[in-house]
């Protein structure tokens, strides 16, 4: 399967993971934010997805930038941001490559730009950045984006919504981190990481 | 959830086009988008333009007209506006000598406006802004995303929409903004939480006699959670509370207001606005030289207040709160 059909592939499993888990996303949110991730990103990933029947992409420049642009435009919140420059940052990253590695490192340097975000601030970050790291060292499967997932539980969030919570954040998975681990799972389970 | 609405996610589009219907001698809603602007003709002055996700209602639609913003761009309840729609609220609001963007400090409103900032740039449009951090009750630190823009954000619309009203430059309010925002303190606290219509359930849990102090606008959460206790107390807490952040001898001048969260009848806040004055007026002797009670900065249906204060720096500020207006809320 080419490249861009394996990454279209990828989508439509991560908009169902989106949409089927919707309001436990909500759930996350609203113990340490304001209760709207999921909503949020189903507005997105629908949106996504009117765009892509409508579409054929032969590069995945073209579908990354749709990609990035609707999400921007229809999500909204701290999210649209930066699930949107993660893959415009893609979109430029592969007119170079169209190594996953590559192009998912500079997917994460995408949000942490627009997030001024690093690692263990309880963000989604904590599971971009070790999965980014697992895939360039092949190593990327299941228990590599549990464990990262996991992680941010114990965290004590210094960035976004959350870090008005300070220590009573901690004890709570970060809902960015968690639509995040559904969209790696979602690269897994469509054969984009199979080299 | 008991709300007189239709679909949860068809809200903000119903509400804004009964907002245009019933002042449309006032605004126009731009076709679509969620831009709410005036109907006053271009007459070269600053664009002023601000939003954030809707909730908050008179904000931001319900300040704008003449004297106060040139646009609102509402996102959905809670959620910060997306940058295409806050890049028409820009085009709306650009009469050719630039436009001013008013955000309140949250993550999701900063990243947005700051990319509709880039689009409006690359389509030759000059753009600045300020970012409103008012809310006293968050530590300003690193471990935090920074204090809360909360109702303050309304003292900013008015001194700034009479500057540029009169004529300032770009560079001239960008100087004033700063000033503003430098003596601008607002704290809040909530009764009972609100229910964003999109999730359907109230967005954290108070018991009976629990009231929260610090609460953010959206319910994030605040300093401490406390039972109830009469309107004077709670007025004390507030006033304890900005004294340590506001450095204030008697004589100095303010503008003060008392903001309904939604849900708190303005009996309520002018028996609250009785207390702030025995306070900061009878004991701490300070000059209110302006004062405003009502609903400005709502979070949806959370019963409470916030109060506000702004030293005034300059006694032109003065003459900027009271200069005359057309707009729905103010």
């Amino acid at each position: 399967m080419a490249q861009t059909e394996k990454w279209i592939k990828s989508f439509e499993h991560f908009s169902k993971k989106i949409t089927d888990e919707k309001s436990f996303l909500n759930e996350l949110d609203s113990a340490i934010g304001d209760g709207d991730h999921g909503s949020n990103l189903t507005r997105g990933v629908a949106a996504v997805n009117e765009k892509l029947e409508q579409q054929s992409y032969d590069n995945l420049s073209d579908l990354f930038k749709d990609i990035g642009m609707v999400l921007v435009s229809k999500v909204g919140g701290a999210s649209g941001p930066l699930y949107g420059s993660a893959f415009i940052s893609m979109a430029k990253q592969s007119k170079e490559s169209d190594d996953i590695s590559s192009l998912l490192s500079s997917g994460l340097d995408g949000i942490t730009k627009r997030g001024k975000a690093e690692t263990g601030e309880k963000t989604m970050v904590d599971v971009w950045a070790p999965a980014v790291d697992a895939l360039k060292e092949g190593t990327l499967d299941q228990s590599v984006i549990d464990s990262a997932l996991e992680s941010t539980k114990d965290m004590k969030a210094t960035k976004g919504r959350a870090s008005y919570l300070g220590d009573r954040s901690i004890g709570h998975i970060d809902p960015g981190a968690q639509s995040s681990a559904y969209f790696f799972e979602s690269l897994l389970e469509a054969g984009v990481t199979d080299e | 959830m008991k709300k007189i609405i239709n679909q949860p996610d068809q809200v903000v589009d119903d509400m804004l086009n009964g907002l245009a219907y019933a002042y449309d001698s006032l605004v126009r809603r731009v076709p679509d988008t969620t831009v709410i602007a005036r109907t006053l003709d271009p007459s070269g002055k600053v664009g002023l333009v601000s939003g954030g996700g809707s909730g908050h209602e008179p904000s931001h639609a319900g300040f704008v007209g003449k004297g106060m913003l040139s646009a609102a761009v509402a996102g959905q309840v809670f959620t910060s506006p997306t940058p295409d729609q806050i890049l028409e609220g820009i085009k709306a609001a650009d009469e050719g000598q630039g436009v001013f963007l008013v955000i309140k400090n949250y993550t999701g409103d900063v990243m947005n406006f700051d990319m509709a900032k880039e689009l409006a740039e690359l389509e030759d449009i000059e753009v600045d802004s300020i970012v409103v951090d008012d809310d006293i009750a968050v530590e300003d630190s690193t471990f935090t995303a920074g204090r809360r823009g909360v109702a303050g954000t309304v003292f900013m619309h008015k001194i700034l929409g009479a500057a540029a009203e009169s004529g300032a430059s770009l560079k001239d309010i960008k100087a004033l903004a700063e000033q503003v925002n430098d003596n601008l303190y607002s704290i809040g606290l909530a009764l009972s939480p609100a229910t964003n219509p999109e999730v359907g359930k109230p967005g954290f849990e108070l018991e009976d006699n629990e009231i929260e102090f610090g609460i953010g606008i959206h319910g994030e959460p605040g300093y401490s959670r406390e039972n109830l206790k009469p309107s004077k107390e709670l007025a004390e807490e507030f006033v304890s509370k900005l004294k340590k952040e506001v450095d204030w001898s008697a004589g100095d001048k303010f503008a003060v207001m008392v903001n309904g969260m939604g849900a708190t009848p303005l009996m309520e806040q002018f028996v609250f606005m009785n207390d702030i004055r025995a306070l900061l007026d009878d004991a701490e002797e300070l000059d209110l030289v302006y004062r405003k009670v009502g609903d400005y900065m709502t979070a949806i249906d959370m019963a409470g207040v916030s109060l506000t204060l702004l030293k005034i720096e300059d006694v032109q500020w003065i003459d900027y709160l009271n200069a005359p207006v057309e707009v729905i809320g103010w």
